[in-house]
């Protein structure tokens, strides 16, 4: 149990620490001189060594060293924070997680495949001028006045120790200059009150001036002037990353995490509410003790813990629950080395980062997205100077964009490249049988086809895909978490694929509704408004089934049919009027029974395929009930209209 | 013939459906039930298209006496549902089966198997490993990750079957 | 001659990781574990640096610093105090009862010997 081995909460804590000094370098690569971005990348590393030693990581300890060293560098003004030397330092962070893994088991080898890292490093800060950086470039000489607080000696500060420091730095001329020095009738011989002019000769930084200032440095004047002038904009570029660095793949959070980082306040509120269940098991204790039963209390008791079960199983489910962010997270640094890779200029957008799913969820979905951003990066992007021309910016754009809607979640990845060649597609197709040639197939389903095992229509096998075993294997990871993947795309302009992933473990609202024996709910989101299905309309089975509302005509379903129910009617059919984006539909039920909070469970493969439901889920009885899935019926609705209106008219009898 | 190439695992469960007995493997069985109330689940093929609350979960029930074309007999006192896990395209599923009368769990070992005739049978041959000889009976042993796969693929090709036409 | 330094602290394995430290520095070192100790042992003996933490039972740090610079004794001695990173606003405050400087916490020996030799000069 990682509870009481400090070694494990180590081994999370540094994993955690390498991811957010990750993020500061890909930060730092579009903005190299922000200082808060450069100290936090020292801090990172600097605990790191620190709590590296303390938990008897040795190698891991002396590597961080080094790079901390190295970073100071470009914390001390002395290199610039390049793209190079990021790479490079991302590259040691790689080294590092392998480290931490390796733990004492960190064999010869691995500990001296860190030297390359190392010299790399060192060539990177060596080259590196501070030309971008704001720190002033090391000049010849320094000119340093000072003048102490009055009370500066009493309290233990010794000047003529300053100056000595000053000395040891390089070689010094001081002048006491003594002004403002008092009569001495007037002199308190413990004040100080002499100024010192010290020019300073040598290779010296001003950091290096402070420092020997630094307990006294808020209460005193000090002026440090530079003696030579600032050496020419114009400087050499630091050396390209070395090409030998081992480029690591996006690195992994730990696998298979024991734990789960929780927020506070959804614990606290699991706390309440299991206090408020002590107390309510109590008042029944007391009920059922008493001689005899009061069934008003009872029923008091009842609902009490009616609405806390429901809370609670609310509160724990939510605990599992994680934001995307995470996740997206990880393709920050997937993106930075794919640029990389390919040669191009990448840009990465993500939207609805704190959209929360399953904690298992996420973890599924990290290689099968891994894959699309790749095939994304490498085949969909184009080179700068193919979308140039094609009226597109030169960095290539991805999307990566996660919302709820209903009871799914929607992540969609999104590039704006070539789009996806039909006619290629379609000789691949061709070429492994998959339609016969001259055959006619909609463009949706050829589309499909790139989710044939060993389909891939890259003309040169790369490095990062292409190797056809891809699109297929991402398919069927989204399918094993019972969720669908789309695709759209635009020749010339780009492609998006969508992954609706159902909340297998999500609480929604719904309202419940009765259609012949069975119940059924419909998510209360999508829910508009209800009404009573007007006379005129529940006798006819004219095929045009339109209900005025307040002037806007909606389309209605009686369910009844669509579900096949020979239960009799009830007399007052009702119609919940639901709505998704643009499009509405009426449904037509034999009873609204009320609103309910329930958990949504997916359906199984024997059902998941069927049309109309998004779920199931296990009402207050014991009852399943099946949760509609108002964008198929919807868009159902809306393709039947779409077909009626392209039949050849109706014949009069059709009257309206 | 008898066709002792058919391992039988250890022990398994015998049951009565729709006239004739069956037999599966007791490891898979998770639990066997009394039938609960049933939900229908419109659009679905008729082999299963019910669903059942078993402590929270939701099982699909698949009725094999639709799978073997039998006449189908209402749910009287000893039907049961044996809930079991099988394997379907590599996934382990949970899925509920109903039986007219569950009868005992066994060992095979020994009892003469012989393969499905491959004509004559008013069933599908692949969907049965073999018929068994014991206590006097003939004990059909359904192939059921064979046959839920095949329920399974009819249910993809025909798609979304439930939407306003 | 030597220089003599007082370590204030309560927690002993910390004295002695100073003792040690500074004695194999060439320094001499006295103890005392806490805040009236320090102040009762500064007056009774000159020393030439003090080293103290500020979180001591009986009397902590800050208050210890704020009666020795009453003695006239100790003007001219410097007072160094340890501190955590996160304590920003608690450097100002020490300085204000009369500290000369301060040492991160955690530290190692090169760190201390560096300090010493700082404020002593020698």
């Amino acid at each position: 149990m990682s509870d009481n081995d400090p070694v494990a909460a180590f081994r999370i804590e540094a994993g955690e620490l390498l991811e957010s000094v990750e993020r500061a370098l890909l930060d730092l690569t579009e903005d190299a001189g922000n200082r808060a971005l450069i100290d936090e990348v020292f801090r990172g590393l600097h605990t790191l060594k620190g709590s590296g030693s303390m938990f008897g990581f040795d190698a891991l300890a002396g590597f961080t060293h080094h790079c901390e060293t190295a970073f100071d560098r470009v914390r001390k003004g002395q290199a610039a924070a390049s793209r190079g030397l990021i790479d490079v330092v991302l590259s040691a962070l790689d080294y590092m997680q392998s480290l931490l893994d390796a733990g004492s088991d960190a064999d010869a080898a691995l500990v001296a495949a860190g030297d390359g890292i190392l010299a790399a490093l060192a060539s990177a800060v060596s080259d590196a001028p501070a030309a971008a950086a704001p720190t002033p470039a090391v000049a010849k000489g320094w000119q340093v006045r000072f003048r102490l607080p009055p009370e500066a000696m009493v309290t233990g500060s010794n000047p003529l120790g300053l100056l000595d420091e000053l000395r040891d730095l390089g070689d010094c001329t001081v002048t006491c200059r003594f002004e403002d020095v008092p009569a001495l009738a007037d002199l308190d011989p413990t004040e100080c009150h002499a100024v010192w002019e010290v020019t300073l000769a040598g290779d010296i930084s001003r950091e290096d001036i402070e420092d020997v200032f630094v307990f006294v440095i808020d209460d005193m004047e000090l002026e440090i002037t530079s003696l030579a002038p600032e050496p020419s904009a114009g400087v050499a570029e630091t050396a390209a990353a070395p090409t030998e660095a081992p480029r690591a793949a996006a690195r992994q959070t730990a696998p298979a995490q024991e734990s789960v980082r929780v927020q506070a306040e959804r614990l606290d509120e699991l706390m309440n509410r299991v206090g408020e269940l002590v107390i309510a098991q109590s008042r029944l204790e007391l009920i059922a003790a008493a001689g005899t039963i009061d069934a008003m209390t009872l029923r008091a008791v009842s609902e009490d813990i009616q609405r806390l079960s429901a809370e609670l199983r609310d509160t724990s489910m939510a605990l599992r629950m994680m934001p995307v962010s995470n996740l997206f997270g990880r393709f920050r640094r997937l993106i930075h080395d794919l640029a990389h890779e390919t040669g191009k200029t990448i840009e990465l957008v993500t939207e609805g980062e704190a959209t929360e799913v399953d904690k298992t969820v996420i973890e599924r979905l990290a290689d099968p997205m891994i894959h699309v951003i790749r095939n994304s990066c490498d085949h969909g992007l184009e080179p700068a100077d193919e979308r140039a021309p094609a009226g597109k910016p030169a960095a290539g754009r991805i999307v990566l964009s996660a919302r709820q809607a209903g009871g799914e979640v929607l992540i969609a990845i999104q590039d704006d490249g070539r789009g996806i060649n039909r006619a290629r597609v379609r000789a691949k197709a061709e070429a492994q049988g998959l339609i016969a040639p001259g055959a006619t197939i909609g463009d949706g389903e050829l589309l499909q086809m790139i989710f044939a095992p060993g389909f891939s229509t890259a003309a040169a096998i790369t490095n990062l895909s292409g190797r056809g075993v891809g699109m297929d294997v991402v398919k069927r990871s989204i399918e094993a978490l019972r969720g669908t993947i789309e695709i759209e795309s635009i020749e010339g302009t780009g492609t998006t694929i969508t992954l609706h992933l159902p909340l297998t473990l999500a609480i929604i609202e719904c309202m419940l509704v009765r259609v012949g024996e069975g119940r059924y709910a419909i998510p209360l989101s999508a829910v508009e408004e209800c009404l009573e299905l007007p006379a005129a309309e529940v006798a006819g089975t004219s095929r045009r089934n339109f209900l005025d509302v307040r002037g806007d005509l909606v389309p209605y379903l009686r369910l009844r049919d669509s579900f096949a129910s020979d239960h009799p009617a009830d007399l007052y059919q009702k119609v919940v009027i639901v709505g998704q984006g643009r499009g509405r539909v009426g449904l037509v039920v034999d009873q609204i029974i009320g609103n309910t909070q329930t958990v949504i469970k997916s359906l199984s493969r024997f059902h998941g395929g069927v049309g109309a439901f998004s779920g199931a889920t296990i009402l207050g009885d014991g009852n399943v009930a099946l949760i509609l899935d108002v964008a198929a019926l919807i868009g159902g609705a809306q393709k039947a209209q779409r077909a009626r209106s392209e039949r050849p008219a109706e014949t009069a009898g059709e009257a309206a | 013939m008898s066709d002792n190439t058919i391992t039988l695992p250890d022990r398994m469960l015998t049951f009565g459906l729709g006239g004739e007995f069956f037999a599966i493997d007791a490891q898979c069985v998770r639990e066997i039930l009394e039938v609960p109330p049933i939900t229908r689940v419109p659009g679905a093929p008729a082999f299963a298209d019910g669903l059942v609350n078993v402590r929270g979960a939701i099982v699909p029930l698949a009725d094999l006496a639709v799978v073997f074309g039998m006449a189908l007999t209402a749910h009287a006192e000893d039907t049961r549902v044996i809930v079991i896990e099988a394997e379907i395209e590599g996934e382990p599923t949970t899925i509920g089966i109903l039986a007219d009368k569950v009868l005992d769990v066994a060992t095979m070992d020994g009892v003469p198997i012989d393969a499905p005739p491959p004509v004559g049978m008013k069933w599908r041959p692949e969907f049965i490993r073999g018929i068994a000889h014991h206590a006097g009976r003939f004990i059909i042993l359904p192939d059921l990750a064979r046959i839920f796969t095949d329920c399974v693929d009819q249910i993809h090709r025909n798609g979304a079957a439930l939407l306003p036409s | 001659m030597t220089a003599s330094i007082l370590t204030v602290d309560d927690s002993p394995s910390l004295r002695m990781a100073v003792r040690i430290a500074l004695t194999g520095a060439g320094y001499t070192v006295t103890e005392a574990g806490d805040g009236a100790e320090g102040l009762a042992k500064a007056s009774a003996q000159r020393f030439d640096l003090i080293i103290t933490d500020l979180n001591m039972p009986r009397m902590d740090g800050l208050t210890m610093i704020r009666e020795l610079r009453t003695k006239p004794t100790m003007a001219g001695v410097p007072i160094v105090f340890l501190t955590t990173e996160s304590e920003d606003g608690l450097k100002a405050q020490a300085k204000a009862a009369g500290a000369t400087g301060w040492l991160v916490k955690p530290f190692n020996s090169d760190q201390l010997v560096k300090i010493a030799r700082k404020v002593l000069g020698r």
